[in-house]
């Protein structure tokens, strides 16, 4: 029997992180921002039918970028532990923290034993009954969260698309500011204003009655855009 | 994510690509699926200690569907509830009314309103109309083991559909056959009764204010008859319960609205035109 070459443990990881971060920046990006009402997603998305924003239960979202068919699997779990967890107990007890630890366990497992990892990146957000209540999780390929506040930029252009966030957020932005300040964020990142019908737009709405996710059109966007000149065009 | 492997946690993968919660839970939970019971009773009136919803309505009106529910649950001859709940939102765009063993019945409709919103979040599409009612049938056949033992339950479902754009009523049977009606059908130990006063009301096109006085008329007069179905309860303010299911969605009748439907009832069937007459007046025979 062949004898497999030694490899490094640090080599190995740092191989697969490379390779998961390469599948990730060919992706396209996705932003969330806490607004006066609840958390405004945002997305770069020419298709208005395969989604990257959706809804997981009633104060949780799920937003992904990366391989499709990798996000839509972790999607689809996502929505049946958390649906089966509200069967089970109650519609108060399912929780984005529990979601984003099992999407990390999971994610950790497969990046460490599995013979390739995902190439995905997933924020899990639960709208909250007031303001500063919210919270955002931000899942990476190997497992790794981040709990963040007031906004947060992934995809293969991370780093820069948070900085752009961070230049344009303030507290206690109504919907329409928001989503000027996304969509300009995303511009600067692109260097280029991008055509608001490519906009994917979603948002958790806490003033809604259970469900409190919602989609927000792209006529709607172009509607609110168009009111707000963007400050990348400028 | 099928075969992710030990040391994960366990994600309930085993529904394949189905878009079920049932599926979901039969494959990956079946302990929380609603069981056959054991023991057998063969008692049609219901098993001792069982709490039991008894009257339940709907009617077609211009604009979509009024579904109504009397508030009384009986436990054989006891008066368990006065005012439980018979009609739930099963969607934005329909709604389920109950008649039967309460315990089951109100299981279902939790099951029947997350396979619906479940269904939604995985397909990113709302079922049809027809959809969701085959998927209530499945479920209510789903059941005949329990109903072969004396915990019946059958649903009434109505919806809006927005490809009709009209309301549109199913009615079930213990196997779960399922029956579209043309205008109106009543269920529950007190459905004749309501039936008959509906067959007498009833015209298409009702407007939404004669359609809400209709429903609250057939359930009084299912009340008068039936000893399983409550009437309106002044005294406690506790009055039967109307929703309506149109192209704005589910909405609930306010109180008010059907408290002042039950006083045009009384009204017009009162001797003293709804005025009280004095003590020890009213018809008697032969008078």
């Amino acid at each position: 029997m062949a004898m497999p070459f030694y490899v490094a443990p640090e080599q190995m990881m740092k191989d697969r992180a490379d390779y998961a971060r390469k599948g990730i920046a060919r992706g396209k990006s996705v932003l969330v921002l806490e607004y006066v009402d609840g958390l405004l997603f945002l997305a770069e998305n020419p298709s208005r039918s395969l989604h990257k924003i959706s809804e997981i239960y009633d104060r949780m979202a799920f937003a992904a970028v990366g391989k499709y068919n990798e996000f839509e699997n972790l999607r689809v779990a996502g929505v049946r532990l958390a649906d089966i967890r509200g069967y089970s107990y109650g519609r108060q007890d399912v929780t984005a923290r529990s979601l984003a630890n099992a999407y990390s366990q999971t994610l950790g497992a497969i990046f460490t034993q599995d013979s390739k990892p995902f190439e995905v990146e997933l924020l899990v957000a639960e709208v909250g009954a007031e303001a500063a209540t919210s919270q955002i999780f931000h899942v990476l390929y190997d497992g790794s969260v981040a709990d963040e506040r007031g906004f947060v930029g992934i995809g293969g252009q991370s780093e820069e698309l948070t900085r752009a966030l961070r230049q344009v957020y303030h507290e206690g932005m109504t919907l329409e500011e928001a989503l000027v300040a996304g969509a300009s964020a995303l511009n600067a990142v692109d260097g280029r204003a991008l055509d608001p019908d490519v906009l994917e737009g979603a948002a958790l709405d806490r003033r809604r009655p259970r469900r409190k996710f919602h989609r927000i059109e792209r006529e709607e966007i172009r509607r609110l855009l168009g009111e707000a000149p963007l400050a990348a065009e400028s | 994510m099928e075969g992710l492997g030990g040391g994960r946690p366990e994600w309930p993968t085993a529904a394949g690509f189905s878009p079920s919660f049932l599926d979901v839970l039969r494959a990956s939970a079946p302990e929380m699926l609603p069981k056959l019971i054991g023991g057998s009773t063969g008692n049609a009136g219901g098993l001792a200690g069982v709490a039991e919803g008894t009257t339940i309505a709907a009617l077609k009106y211009a604009a979509g569907v009024v579904v109504a529910g009397d508030r009384r649950a009986t436990e054989g001859f006891q008066i368990a509830h006065r005012d439980i709940e018979k009609v739930f939102p099963a969607d934005e765009f329909s709604a389920v009314a109950i008649a039967g063993a309460a315990g089951p019945a109100l299981e279902m409709v939790r099951l029947f309103q997350t396979e619906l919103e479940h269904y939604e979040k995985v397909e990113c599409a709302v079922l049809s109309l027809e959809g969701k009612a085959n998927r209530l049938a499945q479920m209510i056949r789903a059941n005949l083991p329990m109903a072969m033992q004396g915990l019946v339950v059958v649903p009434l479902f109505a919806g809006y559909d927005p490809e009709t754009r009209t309301g549109r009523i199913f009615r079930y049977d213990v196997t779960g056959g399922r029956f579209e009606e043309a205008d109106f059908h009543s269920g529950g130990s007190g459905g004749r009764d309501a039936r008959a006063t509906l067959k007498k009301r009833y015209r298409a096109g009702l407007p939404r204010e004669e359609a809400v006085q209709y429903a609250v008329e057939a359930l009084f007069d299912a009340a008068e008859e039936d000893t399983a179905t409550g009437g309106p309860d002044p005294l406690r303010g506790i009055y039967p319960l109307l929703v309506t299911v149109s192209d704005a969605g589910y909405e609930r009748v306010a109180d008010s609205e059907v408290s002042a439907a039950v006083d045009r009832v009384v009204a017009e069937r009162h001797p003293h035109g709804g005025e009280l007459g004095p003590p020890g007046v009213r018809r008697t025979p032969g008078e």
